[in-house]
């Protein structure tokens, strides 16, 4: 069974980097790491190919700069290798550009099944997944918290409002899981080692013969940045042994009780 | 730019109703003065009172879908039909089907979505998308720039929603297309989880816990509170990864989005992916042992200190006050 999964690199959220005030572009100078979004889906997919017997998993992502840090930490949990595209027309992406590069990637490895995560940390659109879906032509399983792979048919626990439902599809399909599915594993020092010679195959937009993507060509562009209004500052109390007095005090200046 | 013609996407519970999410959306869609109709993926008729009442003058159901999910199916279908009416704008709200639905249509159609709109206004020739970041603590505004209908996600509670006192909307069958193989996948069961005490997202006093409750029998101390207070148990998602309720109870970005009178925070941080999801309650108390958690910037009663030791003082009170 071949799996890929759609790994997107990002800023590390300890440092979230800042909106640059003329081109509204999140400005993100420090190295990328692997999205936590997106480990999930890599321990996901080890998971399935052993417990399918066999197969293998590669990654795509698509990152500014020829980055590959976030890479290898996917290469270190067990990936065998990976696409990466990189273009600087790619700055400034709406999802659906994201979507198309990602879509073409993917293609190159003809997998059985593309796992993605159901929204990522720094960008949380929670549509690339489906869109890539939908450009491929393929089903989709969204919100997984369990997958199953048998005979050509992936089954999976999707999330809903009201608890889950139990999901099928034929081969090709995606499906995206949600945080906490599975433990992703550390990388062993012997997988550090060894991710450094796995291949990472850079490609361009010309690579891909893709145009009209990138943002230069975003349907969308952001007009304006404001604070907002922020709340106003509280009472703030340290607890000497009285303060759930104030509490019940403030819940009952709001006829709660 | 007046819009004409505003398509909103509307959801149902498990027991048939009209989602809130849905009233939100057409209450916004009122406001922008347009012609309006609700986009139903199952039979329209049980919904066609509840829809019409809020504003809709059509529902465009697709009729009884087999089990298949409502992204490949909708989008196709709206996909179509979008090329004979040209609707100005499609609200969809963010949820699990609400973004397969745009995600397929945006595709279909080759325009983007906006996601994660709290807001929406008409200015000028734009129309104009707001979406928090940072925790909300600051917004982007985004227009659309592509030709063709203009697609939006927007987040649950961001509007009110409110009857319009309008007569039933009419029911017009959405056809579906053969849509291949990207429409293969097949609900087979549906798990109902079992809730009891009031919904988290329609309480009016949320109760939630965090990672500082310490272990997963500490959760007692919140759900103890809320009962107490006939309030409904929140979590953060650091304890619902952890195991220790179900993702039912997750307040955030990836969770609920709740507004209730009260928030009661018990050893949360306030992130901001948790606090996107929290910010808009009336009053936020909190309870953490550090001083320099985010938790407090927008708690309005903020108490430092241990939630094992002011929690159960505050249950006793209450107990004792009867
Ligand atoms: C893509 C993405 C989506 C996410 N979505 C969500 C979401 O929907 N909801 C969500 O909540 N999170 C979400 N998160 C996670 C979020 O970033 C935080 O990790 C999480 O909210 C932290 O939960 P916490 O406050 O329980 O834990 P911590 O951040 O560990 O905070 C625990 C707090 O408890 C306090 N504490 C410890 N002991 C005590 C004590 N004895 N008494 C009082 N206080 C004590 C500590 O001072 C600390 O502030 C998301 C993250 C990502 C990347
Ligand atoms: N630039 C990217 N490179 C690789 N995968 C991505 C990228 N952007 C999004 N994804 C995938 O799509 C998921 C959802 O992302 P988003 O739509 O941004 O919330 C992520 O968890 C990734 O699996």
């Amino acid at each position: 069974m071949k799996v890929v999964v759609c790994v997107k690199q990002i800023p590390d959220p300890a440092n979230p980097g800042a909106l640059d005030p003329n081109t509204h572009l999140l400005v993100r100078d420090d190295k990328l790491i692997l999205d936590e979004s997106d480990s999930y889906g890599v321990e996901m997919a080890l998971q399935l190919v052993e417990a399918a017997g066999g197969g293998s998993v590669h990654l795509v992502s698509m990152a500014p700069r020829s980055e590959t840090s976030g890479l290898r930490t996917a290469l270190a949990m067990g990936a065998e290798d990976a696409v990466l595209v990189s273009d600087d027309a790619l700055a400034g992406s709406d999802a659906l550009s994201t979507a198309k590069v990602l879509a073409k990637a993917v293609e190159r490895y003809s997998p059985d099944l593309v796992l993605a995560g159901t929204e990522s940390s720094d960008g949380y659109t929670g549509t690339v997944p489906e869109q890539v879906a939908a450009l491929l032509g393929w089903p989709s399983l969204g919100f997984a918290k369990k997958i199953d792979v048998a005979d050509g048919t992936v089954t999976v626990e999707r999330q809903t409002d009201a608890g889950y439902d139990v999901v099928s599809a034929p081969t090709p399909c995606l499906a995206t899981v949600t945080a906490g599915v599975v433990e992703p594993r550390y990388p062993s020092f012997k997988g550090i080692m060894a991710a450094k010679k796995k291949p990472v195959d850079e490609v361009g937009l010309g690579d891909l013969g893709l145009e009209g993507v990138g943002g230069a060509n975003s349907g969308q562009a952001t007009v304006k940045v404001e604070e907002a209004p922020a709340r106003e500052a509280g009472e703030i109390i340290e607890d000497e042994g009285e303060a759930h007095l104030r509490i019940v005090e403030f819940l009952e200046g709001l006829k709660a009780i | 730019m007046a819009l004409d013609k505003i398509w909103v996407v509307a959801e149902t519970t498990p027991d048939g109703a009209v989602a809130t999410i849905s009233l939100e959306l057409l209450a916004k869609a009122r406001e922008l003065g347009a012609s309006i109709d609700a986009v139903v993926a199952g039979p329209g008729d049980a919904v066609a009172g509840e829809l019409g009442e809020h504003g809709a003058t059509r529902v465009l159901a697709t009729g009884d879908l087999d089990g298949a999910l409502p992204g490949p199916a909708v989008g196709a279908a709206l996909a179509e039909l979008a090329a004979s009416e040209s609707p100005d704008l499609v609200l969809f709200g963010q949820t699990y089907d609400g973004r397969d639905i745009a995600a397929r249509l945006s595709v279909a159609l080759d325009v983007p979505v906006i996601t994660n709109g709290v807001d929406l206004a008409v200015e000028g020739d734009d129309v104009v998308v707001t979406e928090p970041i940072f925790g909300g603590t600051v917004n982007i505004l985004t227009a659309f720039r592509a030709e063709g209908p203009k697609l939006a996600l927007i987040r649950p509670k961001s509007f009110a929603a409110e009857s319009a006192g309008g007569g039933a909307a009419e029911v017009v069958a959405l056809a579906v297309p053969d849509t291949g193989a990207a429409g293969a996948a097949r609900v087979s069961e549906r798990h109902v989880e079992e809730r009891t005490g009031p919904q988290l997202d329609e309480a009016d006093i949320v109760v939630a816990g965090g990672r500082g409750l310490g272990e997963a029998d500490n959760f007692s101390l919140v759900q103890g509170l809320a009962d107490q207070l006939g309030a409904a148990p929140g979590a953060t998602r650091a304890i619902v990864d952890a195991g220790w309720v179900p993702y039912a109870m997750q307040v955030g970005q990836t969770g609920k989005v709740v507004k209730p009178s009260i928030y009661i925070a018990a050893g949360i941080s306030g992130a901001t992916q948790h606090l996107v999801g929290m910010k808009g309650s009336k009053h936020i108390v909190a309870i953490n042992k550090d001083p320099e958690a985010p938790i407090f910037g927008v708690a309005d009663l903020g108490i430092v200190g241990d939630v094992h030791k002011v929690m159960p003082k505050l249950a006793e009170a209450l107990e004792a006050r009867g």
